[in-house]
């Protein structure tokens, strides 16, 4: 339906894929009738609501819950002492990062001390959300303030108060720190020697840069509801990237057994990373069992900033070295990220992501895993590596001005092709990184002149690039037939944005039907096997695989009946385009609908599987191309055009994979204009969404998409999952644009109006009334 | 929900079943009566009672949209309405949208993929028609900022506002057939919405 998107198509045709049917899930979506986390009404069912802490860092001296108990709408309360205490180092993987389960426990209820503002301490069930939040006031808790850590540069340094009395640094040799300290870990990759590199080097340029704390955004909040039956039985039904994960997670943190635990995934709006750890689900089942009835909870939004986990502030120092013609030869990264109150943040994909794109034959790379009184964060779209391209692809830019060079050109130059190492060591398996940068040379965005500014207002053209791993893990899919040749397809992974469609289409595509003939489920962890998360990009690459594996056993399957039916061997029977017939004899064939129709006369029901368990690393490289005006007199930045072009191996649902690129570039825009968590000693000035600014469909033009596909080495078609890489480019297109249009670079995000404006300022780009009156 | 500021206070009052007013309104068309405490939104109140959870709350403070539906045909954040403010008056949800199949907003969402996760759809849908009931012929720049009080995380607005202009042709079309032949382009300036 898009008029602008284009669609670069290799040469195999398809007849469903690449078409652009109707998603599955949108009809229910459109009509209000689509359940999502908060949705879910129960007999019985009660309101939980939580206490949080007013303080960032602080020892819990007390907690009183007698008066909360007294009041009549009251059926529960529970405290840190109602949760099973975790004295191991245990870690739970949640698929996209982990943490040690003692800290996940902690994040859900605090024991004996609060290490951020927001973490909870009780909680209430009553009979009504009013009461609820009544009793809630009636808990009193006495705390002893602690000295607070909000900077994670300054949480580096030795004499900083400890928020962990047991953390020591977990050096690069996997070996420990002597003394306990704010640093959880010290990745680091190297190569060559950097040193020698650079001093080889014709043009050596070295920045620091800061990104500030920012959350995903999602608009649902968490919410969940828990029944635990008196037979011990519990059952969740909660707004989830992952069921398999919530309930690993809840069996872990409630020390049940899995199989006592159902956990039913409600539609999810919006995760992007942060819907994996479980928050409320444990707190709700433990009000439910105390009370013996459901218990519902949901977030306010303050709850959803304060209490959940954003994206890693960081601060990173970066340096480049090129030879006169382009050619890198040295690089090194200092990169510390800011994990919140535990250990955990993305440093190791950051680490990772910032240099892999490129050739680089000399490199050092440093990251820190930093603890400071805030809530812990959690992944946030292709989690680390937007911080790391804003350093990386922001000094690209300055050396391609260095050295009078087409930024793309440079790219170019050094982009990294099959059999590249990425910086841990391991090759890239294809990719498209070339095709991708050749696409923006090529596109008319790109070849266009800059628009004119005016006196008060500049405009430039910024480009960046970026990449994510694409991830396999594991999925199931299960395919039953009915007598009218439909498909249930049932599925463990969470659609997050329409993947069902894109699932169904790959089914519809192998049996020869049509999309509408496949009914996508998204099942609970009763009614289908095991199923990783939905995240890393991997839901249309790693479950798209098991659908085709599920349809390779469902045709095997069909073949034997087929046979029957045409009263021949299996082995003579052929299939194709939805129609068994015999390799001899052509002219006797038969459709899979009729196949379907006849399966209780032939044998009974058929059930197919499909199981993957690993597939290769499918990397997806974007790079982006945005204009944007600069108001010199407010440092306002407006985004005057843009354009993401990326490698999609090969493009299922195309408007789904435009999507994806659109609303990635407009998170990326968020972040690096306007979106920040405002901290003051450790309290958060700006939990709402008038004060945390998303971007508006006043902040956007169109965003106009390119879809690259360079097959991906394994998978069926070629695929590669697309979400995360096209948040990874904006933070420094955008910043390249702005230096572009007024020679002036904000190495700080976000370049908010302020921030624009003083650099400017101090540069002597300012226009206007105060502009000779900066002070910097 | 959230205690934080109070945590150590309590000070509150035990008041175990606030007194209920009973409210009398039309919601999609059919007259319903319902009792609520004078403290509830209109937002809670079609959610936890009424059973229209097809609004969404996204923020719970004017700020996202999501929970947007029509007060006697004029959007209203309904966290911000008390329930008891809806008295005598008509109230129109996502629910309520299609009426003889579809609303030609809902098929353009469809068909243009103008959604991803959906939570944001059910608002942007309520203010869409809001704005094509008073300005039928809207320039994306009017669509943008007649728009700009609902938060969408997934899409990146592209098709959203794709859908809602292709409605507009759509349905002019179906009431004057030559505005989709393209022989009217002229479009309303100004400020359009309601005070």
């Amino acid at each position: 339906m898009s008029a602008t998107g284009k669609h670069r198509a290799s040469g195999q045709t398809y007849r469903v894929i690449g078409t652009r049917p109707i998603r599955h899930d949108a009809y229910d979506k459109v009509t209000g009738r689509a359940r999502f986390g908060a949705d879910v009404r129960l007999p019985g069912m009660l309101y939980g609501v939580l206490v949080r802490s007013p303080h960032p860092h602080a020892r819990i001296k007390s907690v009183d819950t007698r008066r909360a108990r007294e009041h009549p709408a009251v059926r529960a309360v529970v405290t840190a002492a109602d949760m099973p205490s975790i004295d191991s180092e245990a870690v739970a993987e949640l698929g996209e990062g982990a943490i040690e389960l003692r800290y996940a426990s902690e994040i859900i209820l605090a024991r004996d001390k609060v290490v951020f503002r927001g973490q909870p301490v009780a909680a209430v069930a009553a009979t009504s959300l009013q009461a609820a939040r009544e009793a809630a006031r009636l808990i009193e808790v006495e705390y002893e303030p602690l000295p607070v850590v909000q900077d994670p540069v300054a949480a580096m340094a030795p004499d900083a108060p400890l928020l962990h009395q047991d953390l020591y640094t977990v050096t690069p040799g996997g070996g420990k720190a002597e003394r306990p300290s704010n640093v959880a870990k010290h990745v680091q990759y190297e190569r060559g020697d950097a040193a020698a590199g650079f001093a080889a080097a014709d043009v050596v340029i070295a920045r620091e840069f800061r990104t500030a704390m920012v959350h995903q955004g999602y608009i649902e909040p968490q919410a969940a509801a828990a029944a635990w039956e008196h037979d011990g039985r519990l059952t969740v039904w909660t707004t989830t990237q992952g069921a398999f994960s919530a309930r690993q997670q809840l069996a872990d943190l409630l020390q049940i057994p899995v199989g006592r635990i159902k956990v039913i995934p409600m539609e999810v709006g919006g995760g992007f990373g942060g819907k994996i750890q479980v928050y409320l689900e444990p707190i709700a089942a433990l009000l439910s069992r105390q009370a013996g009835r459901p218990v519902k909870m949901w977030m306010t939004r303050a709850e959803v900033f304060t209490g959940t986990g954003p994206g890693s502030g960081t601060y990173i120092r970066c340096k480049l070295g090129a030879k006169r013609d382009g050619e890198l030869v040295a690089a090194e990264l200092y990169m510390v990220y800011d994990a919140g109150a535990f250990p955990g943040s993305p440093v190791g994909a950051g680490a990772v992501t910032g240099l892999s794109p490129y050739r680089i034959p000399n490199f050092r790379v440093d990251g820190f895993d930093v603890v400071t009184n805030k809530p812990r964060v959690q992944s946030y779209r292709a989690p680390g590596a937007p911080q790391a391209a804003f350093a990386v692809e922001t000094v690209l830019d300055e050396l391609a001005q260095a050295l009078d060079m087409d930024p793309v050109d440079l790219r170019l130059k050094n982009a990294a092709v099959e059999g590249d190492r990425l910086v841990y060591g391991a090759p890239f398996n294809r990719i498209g990184f070339r095709e991708v940068l050749q696409a923006v040379r090529d596109h008319p965005h790109y070849k266009a002149p800059v628009p004119g500014g005016a006196k008060t207002y500049a405009v430039g053209r910024g480009v960046a690039a970026g990449f994510w791993f694409g991830g396999s893990m594991t999925s199931t899919v299960h395919l039953t037939f009915n007598a009218d040749g439909t498909v249930n397809l049932v599925a463990g992974s969470s659609d997050l944005s329409g993947s069902r469609a894109s699932l169904a289409m790959i089914v519809a595509e192998e049996l020869g039907l049509e999309p509408d003939d496949v009914k996508p489920v998204v099942a609970d962890t009763d009614t289908v096997g095991y199923n990783d998360v939905t995240g890393g990009s991997r839901t249309t690459y790693a479950t798209g695989a098991a659908c085709w594996r599920a349809c390779q056993d469902a045709i095997a399957q069909l073949k034997a009946r087929a046979a029957k039916l045409l009263e021949a061997d299996p082995e003579a029977v052929a299939f194709g385009g939805g129609e068994f017939w015999l390799w001899e004899e052509p002219q006797y064939r038969i459709s899979i609908k009729e196949v379907a129709a006849s399966l209780q006369k032939t044998g009974g029901p058929i059930f197919a599987k499909g199981i993957v368990n690993g597939l290769k690393m499918a990397p997806a490289f974007g790079a982006h191309i945005v204009d944007v005006g600069v108001d010199l007199e407010t440092g306002k930045v407006d985004i005057l055009r843009y354009t993401a072009v990326q490698d999609a191996g090969r493009a299922i649902h195309p408007a789904s994979v435009e999507g994806q690129l659109q609303g990635g570039a407009a998170q990326g825009v968020g972040w690096a204009l306007f979106e920040e968590y405002v901290y003051d000693q450790g309290v958060m000035r700006n939990p709402t969404f008038l004060d945390y600014r998303l971007p508006t469909a006043l902040d956007l033009p169109m965003i106009d998409t390119v879809i690259v596909e360079v097959p991906a080495s394994d998978g069926p078609y070629g695929v590669r999952g697309v979400g995360e890489t096209p948040i990874v480019p904006p933070l420094a297109a955008v910043a390249n644009a702005i230096a572009r249009a007024t020679g002036v670079r904000v190495r700080e995000l976000p370049m908010s109006p302020e921030r624009v404006w003083r650099a400017l300022a101090a540069a002597g780009r300012a226009e206007g009334l105060f502009a000779s009156h900066a002070d910097g | 929900m959230n205690a934080m500021s109070t945590a150590s206070a309590g000070k509150a009052s035990i008041n175990a079943v606030s007194a209920k007013v009973l409210v009398e309104a039309t919601v999609n068309g059919v007259p319903e009566a319902f009792a609520c405490e004078p403290r509830q939104t209109l937002l809670e109140v079609l959610r936890e009672q009424l059973g229209l959870t097809g609004t969404k709350e996204g923020c719970g403070n004017g700020n996202c949209g999501a929970c947007c539906v029509l007060l006697d045909g004029r959007p209203v954040n309904s966290c911000l309405v008390l329930a008891v403010e809806a008295a005598g008056r008509d109230i129109v949800t996502v629910e309520g949208l299609a009426t003889d199949g579809l609303h030609p907003l809902q098929q353009a969402f469809l068909e243009h993929g103008a959604l991803q996760c959906g939570v944001c759809t059910p608002g942007f849908l309520v203010a869409s028609k809001a704005l094509l009931d008073v300005n039928p012929h809207p320039t994306e720049q009017e669509v943008r900022r007649w728009l700009a009080g609902n938060l969408c995380r997934c899409t990146g607005y592209d098709k959203i506002i794709r859908a809602v202009l292709d409605a507009a042709s759509r349905m002019a079309a179906e009431t004057r057939p030559e505005a989709a032949a393209g022989l009217e382009t002229a479009a309303d300036d100004g400020e359009v919405r309601p005070a």
